[in-house]
């Protein structure tokens, strides 16, 4: 990044690109390193997040004992415990561990000021930084989620058409960039909020319930609003958090189909469009009337 | 000993005014904390509208499972705001070399280290735990003895102190990594075992699952058998149950002990 910085301002569209493809994998590759220097915490990071699916396999296994159907809202045993499974893939791809805090604190201590003098977009090294962080991630996690997977592959159904595949690793990078700006828009209320910690803490609460991290949204069907013919599952519909865990899972299962996966494919599409515009928004706004804090 | 309450009560007071001090930010952890307190409840009562009991057979029904969740919440919460918050600082204060200035006191080192910061926001559940366990306790299938009514407070003791125990341990990993930024994650990950029924872990995977979970790292032991003492009658086997806690609870504070001693024998300042 040194020597790209300090090279002479490019001239034509082709080096300005260039340069800014240099600047850009620079960062990607500082993020990588950064990422990799506290080895032992990312690595014990990574296979504790297996932890929580276990209890889920228990409980609903336990579930199905005690009850005498062997369906629940169109899951069987296994499907649920597939469904867990392809969450943990979806929440891989969507999930921004500090992302949001971060934004907040160096907004809060001044260290954001830096990156207004320098000629390097704030959020395209947020983006940078965190596709680093998910290529370490995955890189360590590939392993224990393929034995993870092949151990538990009785309880999926057969591998699906390439249409559906094509589909869910489609759904997936839209739900990476989804969860990406949704929190850094959220990070960046900081610009006007000093302390976000409890907002950041109450979406990450609604994510987590209305993602279908913690449950199959379609369990929600039955559970009324008030509302005459409208379930708490056609409210969740409306809003953006279930492209983050349940949509890929429900892809995988065959849950969505047809005209209908098509049209969720657009919605997500259309929100991960919303929440750029949303996040460039508040940057520009947020940064107007930033006053800097700290030396 | 009265040194010590002495200082804990002044750090007590001087976290309470902190909190305080931003009222606003106080209020909303509280209602976050509740949040989250509230999501768990509405899974649970999802589940219920599935299943009359958790488990075929088990006694789990909606009445006694709503204890065991009560009983959760208040242990949890006491340990989330005593020992939580100063246990996270460590791991930034073993990567900055702030852990210096805690070795120098004239204070014992894992006293300062685990209680020098409470969270008052996070007792807040622990009320809505008290709540829930008088609402759930007239539900019973039968009342709680009344010799359960006393041992109930000791064993939700021991269980704050088995959580404590994990709790020091895991902090004095820092030491060894560096830095534990996945701390709280790991602490919720493994308490997670603790949120629902022993009788849930069953089965040839299972079984071993429960045996390592009570024998090895007595995460189990933590909310089941208080809840099970409140909520399920005394059976022959209660008496041993609660010696077991109470025996595991010792064994954990002895053991966090001596690795918290030992993590800090390998301390090398990071400060300048």
């Amino acid at each position: 990044m040194t020597s790209a910085a300090s090279d002479p301002a490019p001239s034509g569209f082709l080096a300005r690109r260039r340069l800014g493809l240099r600047v850009w994998w620079t960062m990607l590759v500082i993020c990588l390193e950064e990422r990799l220097v506290y080895r032992g915490d990312f690595v014990l990071g990574t296979l504790m997040r297996f932890l929580p699916i276990v209890t889920q396999v228990f409980l609903w296994t336990a579930v199905f004992g005690a009850t005498s159907s062997g369906s629940i809202a169109g899951y069987s045993r296994n499907d649920i415990v597939a469904y867990y499974l392809l969450t943990m893939v979806s929440r891989a791809f969507s999930s921004m561990p500090g992302l949001a805090s971060g934004i907040a604190r160096s907004i809060r201590d001044g260290s954001i000021k830096k990156y207004l003098v320098q000629p390097v977009d704030y959020v395209g090294y947020l983006l940078a930084a965190r596709i680093a962080h998910k290529l370490v991630y995955y890189a360590v996690a590939t392993l224990p989620f393929a034995g993870v997977f092949l151990f538990c592959r009785d309880y999926f159904p057969p591998i699906p058409d390439w249409t559906t595949l094509g589909a869910f690793t489609l759904s997936l990078v839209l739900s990476f960039l989804l969860g990406f700006f949704m929190e850094a828009t959220l990070g960046m209320l900081g610009f006007w909020f000093l302390e976000v910690s409890s907002i950041v803490f109450a979406y990450m609460l609604v994510q987590y319930m209305l993602s279908g991290h913690m449950f199959p949204l379609d369990m929600l069907r039955d559970i009324p609003t008030g509302v005459a013919g409208v379930s708490v599952a056609d409210v969740v519909r409306f809003l953006p958090f279930e492209y983050t865990a349940y949509f890929p899972a429900a892809v995988w299962l065959g849950k969505v189909q047809g005209a209908e996966l098509v049209r969720s494919l657009v919605v997500e599409a259309a929100w991960v469009g919303v929440m750029i515009v949303a996040c460039r928004i508040a940057w520009w706004r947020g940064t107007r009337r930033y006053s800097a804090f700290g030396g | 000993m009265t040194r010590y309450v002495s200082i804990l009560l002044t750090f007590a007071r001087a976290c309470l005014v902190r909190d305080m001090t931003f009222r606003a930010n106080f209020v909303l952890e509280c209602v976050t904390s509740l949040g989250w307190m509230a999501m768990n409840l509405a899974f649970y009562l999802l589940v219920f509208t599935f299943t009359p009991e958790i488990g075929l057979g088990t006694g789990w029904t909606k009445a006694p499972f709503f204890a065991f969740v009560a009983t959760g919440m208040i242990i949890n919460s006491i340990v989330q705001a005593l020992f939580m918050p100063s246990a996270e600082e460590l791991t930034e204060m073993v990567r900055t070399g702030g852990l210096d200035g805690i070795l120098v006191q004239p204070l014992d080192a894992q006293f300062l280290v685990s209680m020098h910061r409470i969270d008052f926001s996070a007792f807040a559940n622990g009320l809505v735990g008290v709540g829930l366990l008088a609402w759930a306790i007239p539900r019973l299938p039968q009342p709680p003895h009344p010799v359960a009514i006393l041992l109930y407070p000791l064993l939700v003791v021991c269980g704050v102190a088995i959580l404590y125990s994990l709790v020091i341990m895991l902090a004095a990993a820092t030491i060894h990594l560096g830095r534990n930024q996945s701390l709280y994650d790991f602490w919720f990950y493994l308490t997670n075992f603790s949120r629902y029924p022993a009788e849930i872990y069953s089965g040839p995977w299972g079984g071993p699952l429960r045996a390592l979970c009570t024998f090895v790292i007595p995460i189990l032991l933590v909310v089941n058998v208080p809840a099970r003492v409140i909520a399920q009658p005394l059976t022959g086997q209660a008496g041993m149950m609660v010696a077991g806690t109470v025996f595991a609870a010792a064994a954990a504070l002895v053991i966090s002990r001596w690795v918290f001693q030992s993590a800090l024998s390998k301390y090398r300042s990071a400060s300048s």
